[in-house]
């Protein structure tokens, strides 16, 4: 197809990044430093704390994956988080496995066992994909209750072999100068870290490649996308798919710090997805920042509201309902919106080359 | 022939919406439908484009039968259409909204797909919004989106639904010149429309539908012409 009829034919490029972005990367990179140096000057509470943040917000990356953009609004990842952590279990103590080994194993069974979940529950649309995902999480603690060896309903706990078998733990004893206990969980922080890191950067190289085009186009208009050639099927299925594998990783990681696991903890659906959902839509539902930044609220909101017992949930939810009615894109979808930002950039632009007064 | 329809039969429960219809399309052809509300035309594309399946009768696509092919094939297999009430993209940009055509439509990658994104922008006077949300267009925009969009996933038959509804007769007419380039570049066209001096301007063949069959088939003028064919349109077209 010719352009105008008396223009000269002008050249056309992609860009991405932009200036923001681009300092944006400069400081992400100077922060991961920071991060993973803190081990040397921080206390232990505040590694046990950030922990807890790395993996609540690399869980809720793995949501918004799969519910902001693939449009699948599972409230059943729960089952992957519990699958992940006794998976670990049951490799670490029967199978004698190492434990930074088991980490990628649960991957690889929450993996397998998607896929016949996904064969029963995309079967089902909307609220009712969402009630079945609930349901599957509950048969999978049901289950894992009937498993003895690993202590049945009541659950059961590593043995100090096990968590002490994490490569790594003499040599951060000795450069710390601290002991057992302490070098577990700068262990844990680290692996936390780098899980997270790799959660960032997954969910954004699939956000960048032909595949988040896609999922960006399903996000907006389901029918839309499928008449200009998009597999929505096959799209939904490998967010469904890789989201499980995340997720059970992070389980894996999250009660390989515990160390204590039950049916009813790790298929917990208030710890594993209501908050989960609470972080991801108080962010901006549908942005790869806004999983980070709820987070970090959800973390502040715990880590100084949590003494207050019932009224930390009952401001946790007003929180929840406000954002959804005044903000419907989140707190970042507020900030991005105003100021045009991004942190990440996902965004190709238009650029054309040639100097006559036309740029987009 | 591109297009071949025959024997066509959709029905919801009792109510017949598309009733043994047949037609062809060939080449670079341009067809125009017209016809009552609830004649049944914008089921003929879902049927065509694959969002219905039908009760009976077949589509054949170059050849091909189309029965069983989703949507996301028909638009492979050439087949481009645009939406009555536009569906953009609203959180991807109108440059991100050609590049979903182009990359799952066609099977490019982003790189090799940007020239011809940015020529089809350029074409639809879309060009200096490139890097704008598709939300923020106005109503004439995003109805030229929907067409950038659709010839950006390489369209040999371009559906069009409604196109010049709601526009003003400047827009219109700009909106004509555009369709007439995509024909003249080899584009077969199967156009519906209420505005139907718009739809004289550049089609070949005119069908007229009513209560899901093809009363009327022929040459524009001709069709017009005819008695029952304005008899259905007394109220609606001047």
């Amino acid at each position: 197809m010719e352009a105008g009829t008396t223009t000269p034919k002008r050249s056309y490029r992609i860009e991405t990044a932009d200036r923001v972005s681009r300092t944006a990367a400069v400081l992400a990179a100077l922060l991961l430093l920071v991060l993973v140096l803190l081990p040397g000057f921080a206390g232990r509470n505040l590694i046990q704390d950030l922990i807890f943040l790395f993996y609540m917000m690399a869980l809720a990356q793995c949501w918004n994956l799969l519910a902001g953009y693939a449009g699948l609004i599972s409230v059943g990842q729960q089952a992957f988080v519990g699958l992940g952590g006794y998976v670990l279990f049951a490799l670490t103590l029967i199978g004698g496995v190492n434990p930074l080994l088991a980490v990628p194993g649960a991957g690889i069974v929450a993996a397998a066992l998607a896929l016949p979940t996904a064969l029963i529950v995309f079967r089902l649309r909307g609220a009712y994909f969402a009630i079945g995902t609930w349901v599957v999480a509950e048969v999978y603690r049901l289950v894992f209750a009937q498993v003895k060896p690993l202590g049945g309903g009541t659950g059961t706990s590593l043995t100090p072999t096990v968590t002490s078998s994490v490569p790594g733990i003499e040599w951060i004893k000795t450069l710390f100068d601290v002991r057992t206990p302490a070098a577990r969980d700068i262990a844990s922080y680290w692996l936390a870290l780098a899980l997270l890191v790799a959660t960032l950067v997954f969910v954004y190289l699939v956000l960048r490649s032909r595949r988040g085009l896609a999922l960006g186009a399903i996000r907006d208009r389901e029918s839309a996308a499928a008449s200009l050639g998009v597999d929505i099927d096959r799209i939904k299925l490998a967010a469904y798919v890789a989201t499980a594998a995340m997720t059970g990783m992070l389980g894996a990681l999250i009660y390989l710090q515990k160390a204590r696991i039950s049916p009813d903890a790790a298929f917990s659906v208030l710890d594993w997805t209501a908050y989960v959902i609470f972080i991801t839509v108080i962010g901006g539902i549908g942005t790869i920042e806004g999983p980070v930044i709820g987070a970090i609220i959800f973390y502040l909101m715990q880590r100084y509201l949590a003494d207050f017992g019932a009224w930390y949930l009952i401001l946790l939810g007003t929180l929840g309902i406000l954002v959804m009615l005044f903000a419907p894109r989140g707190l970042w979808g507020l900030v991005a919106g105003r100021y045009g930002l991004t942190l990440f950039p996902t965004r190709r632009r238009l650029v054309v080359d040639e100097d006559d007064g036309n740029r987009p | 022939m591109l297009l071949d329809i025959a024997g066509l039969r959709k029905s919801f429960g009792a109510i017949v919406v598309a009733d043994d219809f047949d037609l062809t399309i060939a080449p670079s052809e341009a067809v125009g439908i017209i016809g009552p509300n609830g004649a049944g035309k914008t089921t003929l594309f879902n049927l065509i484009a694959g969002g219905l399946s039908p009760s009976a009768g077949r589509i054949r696509f170059d050849g091909r039968d189309l029965a069983g092919v989703p949507p996301q094939g028909r638009c492979r297999a050439g087949i481009g259409r645009t939406h009555q009430i536009p569906q953009p993209f609203e959180n991807l940009t109108v440059f991100e909204n050609l590049l979903v055509g182009a990359v799952h439509g066609r099977g490019k990658s982003e790189r090799e797909a940007t020239q011809s994104c940015g020529e089809i922008l350029d074409q639809l006077g879309l060009i200096k919004r490139a890097n704008t949300l598709a939300g923020a267009l106005t109503l004439l925009e995003r109805k030229r989106l929907e067409m950038a969009r659709a010839l950006a996933s390489g369209p040999r038959l371009l559906l069009l639904d409604e196109i010049a509804g709601g526009l003003t007769e400047g827009e219109c007419a700009e909106l004509v010149t555009t369709i007439r380039d995509i024909r003249k570049s080899g584009v077969a066209i199967l156009w519906i429309e209420h505005v139907v001096h718009a739809l004289l301007a550049v089609i070949d063949r005119l069908v007229v539908l009513n209560f899901g069959r093809k009363i009327a088939e022929g040459a524009p003028k001709e069709v017009m012409a005819r008695s029952d064919v304005r008899q259905i349109y007394i109220g609606i077209e001047a």
